[in-house]
C-alpha cells in the first residue's frame, strides 16, 4: 500500500513540475543510457533534482537517486515519506562531526549496486549573483575511485525564478535541463585542476545563445 | 439550427479534406531523396501538418462540448502563453507577487466573467483595474529599479496572453439578431481565416518569396508572400460567407482585417523574440515553437474582430 502511495506521490510531483515549468530535457552529445551514472548540476533550488527527474525516462529514472541532506529530509514525517519512498534519496548527513557514515562510502555503495546518482556538488543552493559556486571535491573521488561511471554535466535553467527562497507560491516559468558530454578524470589530473573542469563543464551548457534553447 | 449544424459538418469535412491532402502531399514529399537542407524544411513542414492535426481535433473536441469547452481550451492557452511570456520577461523575485496575481488571479478571473457573459467588465477588467493594480502591488514590495521596464512587461504579458486571446472565446457571447445559436462558427471563421493567413503566407513564401519585407525583424516573411497570403485568405474568408452573419462582400473585408492584423501580430511578437535573442516562444508544439508562435496572429485579430461585429452586427 506505502509503494502504491509513493508512487501516486512521484507521478503527482512530475505532472505538478511539468504543469508549472513545461519542462523538456536536452541531450547534447550525450544519449539517455543505462550505463550507471552520475548526474552532476547546478543547485538553485530545493526542486532542482525533481526537474532532472521529470525529464529523465521512466526507465532510469527508477534506478536513479539523488543525494541529498538528511538534516533537511528527515525534519518532518511528510519530507521524510517523499525523500525515503517517493524520491529514494540517497541520505547523507552534512556535518562532520555527528555522522557515523562517510557520504563518499554511501555513494560509492549505490554506485555498486547498478544504481545512477544526482549530485550537487556546489554543495548548498546558490542564492548568490554567480552562476555557479566552486564545487566541493566529493566528485572528484568519486571519479577517481569509480572510473568506469559515467560523469553526465547537467545544467538547470530558470528554476530559481519559479520558487525564490522565501517564497511559497510558485510561479510558472519554463524551465529546461540540458545533459552535457560525460567528463572523465585524466590520469595523473590533480584534483583541484578537474573539479575546475567538471564546473566549467557544467556551467558551458548555460544560457548565452538565449534564454529557451 | 439544421442549419447551422449542416455548416458545422460541412466545415468540418471540409478541414478533413485540406489536411489529408497536406498530409499526403507531406508524405510524397518525404518519399523522394533529397539533399539535408531541403530534408530538413520537409521534416519541419510534416511536424506542422501534424501539429494542425492535433490542433484542429482539440478545436474540434471543444465546439462539440460547447462553450464551457471553449472556454476551457483558450483558457489553458491563455497559461501556456503567459508562462511562455514571462519566461522571456526580466521579471525577478521583487515582481513574485505581481506574478502569482496575474497566473493565479487575473487570468481565473477574465475567464469567468467570460463564462458568465459579464459583457461590460470583461473587456476592462484588465485594461483598467489590473494595468493599475499591478504596479500597486509592485510598489508595496518597494523594488524600484527598472520599475517602469518590469511593471510595463508583466501588463503586456497579460493584455496580450490573457486580454487579448480571451477575446476568442467572448465571441460566444456576442448577441447579433438573426444568428443566435450559431456563434461557434464565427470562432471558426477568424480561427480558419487567421492560420489560413499564416499557412498561405508561408507557402506563397516558399514559392514565390523574393523581397524580404522585415529582415531585422523576421528573416523568413517576404513581400510576395504577404501580399499572395492575405489576399487568397481575403479570398478564402469571401467564400466561408455562408457561416456568417455577413454578407458576401462584407465576409471579404472582415477577412482582410483579421489577415492584416494577423500577420502585424506576427510581426510585432517577432520584434519581441529578436530583441530577446531566441528564435521561437517555446518548442511544446512540434515544427510551430511555443503556443504564442501559433497564438501570435489570432491575439491581435481577435480583439478587432471581435468589436468590427459587435458595433456593426451586435444588437
Amino acid at each position: 500500500m506505502k509503494r502504491l502511495y509513493a508512487k501516486m506521490f512521484g507521478l503527482a510531483i512530475i505532472w505538478f513540475s511539468r504543469f508549472i515549468t513545461a519542462v523538456r530535457g536536452f541531450w547534447k552529445g550525450v544519449e539517455p543510457g543505462d550505463a550507471v551514472t552520475i548526474y552532476f548540476a547546478n543547485h538553485t533550488s530545493n526542486g532542482d533534482f525533481i526537474l532532472l527527474w521529470t525529464v529523465l525516462p521512466p526507465h532510469i529514472r527508477r534506478r536513479t537517486r539523488p543525494v541529498a541532506a538528511a538534516d533537511y529530509w528527515l525534519t518532518s514525517k511528510l519530507k521524510s515519506f517523499i525523500g525515503r519512498e517517493v524520491i529514494n534519496a540517497l541520505l547523507i548527513d552534512r556535518n562532520p562531526e555527528t555522522r557515523t557514515l562517510d557520504p563518499v562510502e554511501q555513494m560509492l555503495e549505490a554506485l555498486d549496486a547498478d544504481e545512477s546518482l544526482i549530485i550537487f556538488p556546489e554543495g548548498l543552493r546558490n542564492s548568490s549573483d554567480e552562476k555557479i559556486l566552486p564545487f566541493r571535491p566529493g566528485i572528484y573521488h568519486l571519479a577517481d575511485k569509480r572510473p568506469d561511471v559515467r560523469l553526465v554535466p547537467v545544467w538547470i535553467e530558470n528554476l530559481n525564478r519559479v520558487l525564490p527562497k522565501g517564497e511559497i507560491i510558485p510561479i510558472p516559468f519554463i524551465c529546461t535541463v540540458t545533459f552535457g558530454e560525460p567528463i572523465a578524470l585524466k590520469p595523473g589530473e590533480d584534483k583541484r585542476n578537474f573539479l575546475d573542469r567538471a564546473q566549467n563543464a557544467v556551467l558551458a551548457l548555460g544560457p548565452g545563445e538565449g534564454i529557451i534553447p | 439550427m439544421t442549419g447551422y449544424h449542416a455548416k458545422l459538418m460541412a466545415l468540418l469535412v471540409g478541414v478533413l479534406i485540406i489536411l489529408t491532402v497536406a498530409s499526403a502531399i507531406g508524405s510524397l514529399l518525404s518519399a523522394r531523396p533529397r539533399d539535408k537542407a531541403s530534408r530538413a524544411v520537409i521534416d519541419n513542414l510534416n511536424a506542422r501538418i501534424n501539429a494542425w492535426w492535433v490542433m484542429a481535433i482539440l478545436l474540434g473536441l471543444a465546439f462539440w462540448m460547447g462553450r464551457s469547452g471553449v472556454i476551457l481550451l483558450f483558457g489553458i492557452c491563455s497559461f501556456a502563453a503567459l508562462r511562455e511570456f514571462v519566461t522571456l520577461t526580466n521579471a525577478r523575485r521583487a515582481d513574485h507577487w505581481m506574478l502569482a496575481a496575474v497566473f493565479y488571479v487575473v487570468l481565473p478571473i477574465q475567464y469567468i466573467l467570460i463564462w458568465t457573459d459579464w459583457h461590460g467588465f470583461f473587456t476592462i477588467f484588465i485594461p483598467v483595474y489590473v494595468f493599475l493594480g499591478l504596479p500597486i502591488l509592485s510598489v508595496i514590495r518597494g523594488e524600484s529599479g527598472n520599475f517602469l521596464i518590469r511593471v510595463a512587461e508583466v501588463q503586456w504579458a497579460a493584455m496580450v496572453t490573457i486580454y487579448c486571446i480571451s477575446y476568442v472565446p467572448a465571441l460566444l457571447s456576442l448577441q447579433i439578431p438573426g444568428y443566435e445559436g450559431q456563434n461557434v462558427l464565427l470562432i471558426a471563421f477568424l480561427i480558419i481565416v487567421v492560420q489560413a493567413s499564416d499557412v498561405l503566407q508561408y507557402i506563397w513564401g516558399k514559392l514565390t518569396g523574393k523581397t524580404r519585407i522585415a529582415p531585422r525583424l523576421s528573416p523568413s516573411k517576404t513581400v510576395e508572400g504577404f501580399v499572395g497570403g492575405v489576399l487568397s485568405a481575403t479570398l478564402l474568408g469571401t467564400a466561408l460567407w455562408w457561416i456568417t452573419p455577413f454578407a458576401i462582400w462584407q465576409a471579404g473585408i472582415m477577412a482582410m482585417i483579421i489577415s492584416l492584423m494577423g500577420f502585424f501580430g506576427g510581426l510585432v511578437m517577432s520584434a519581441i523574440k529578436r530583441d530577446r535573442g531566441v528564435k521561437d516562444w517555446g518548442d511544446v508544439i512540434a515544427g510551430h515553437g511555443g503556443f504564442i508562435d501559433r497564438l501570435d496572429s489570432v491575439i491581435f485579430a481577435a480583439p478587432v474582430f471581435f468589436h468590427l461585429t459587435h458595433y456593426w452586427w451586435g444588437a
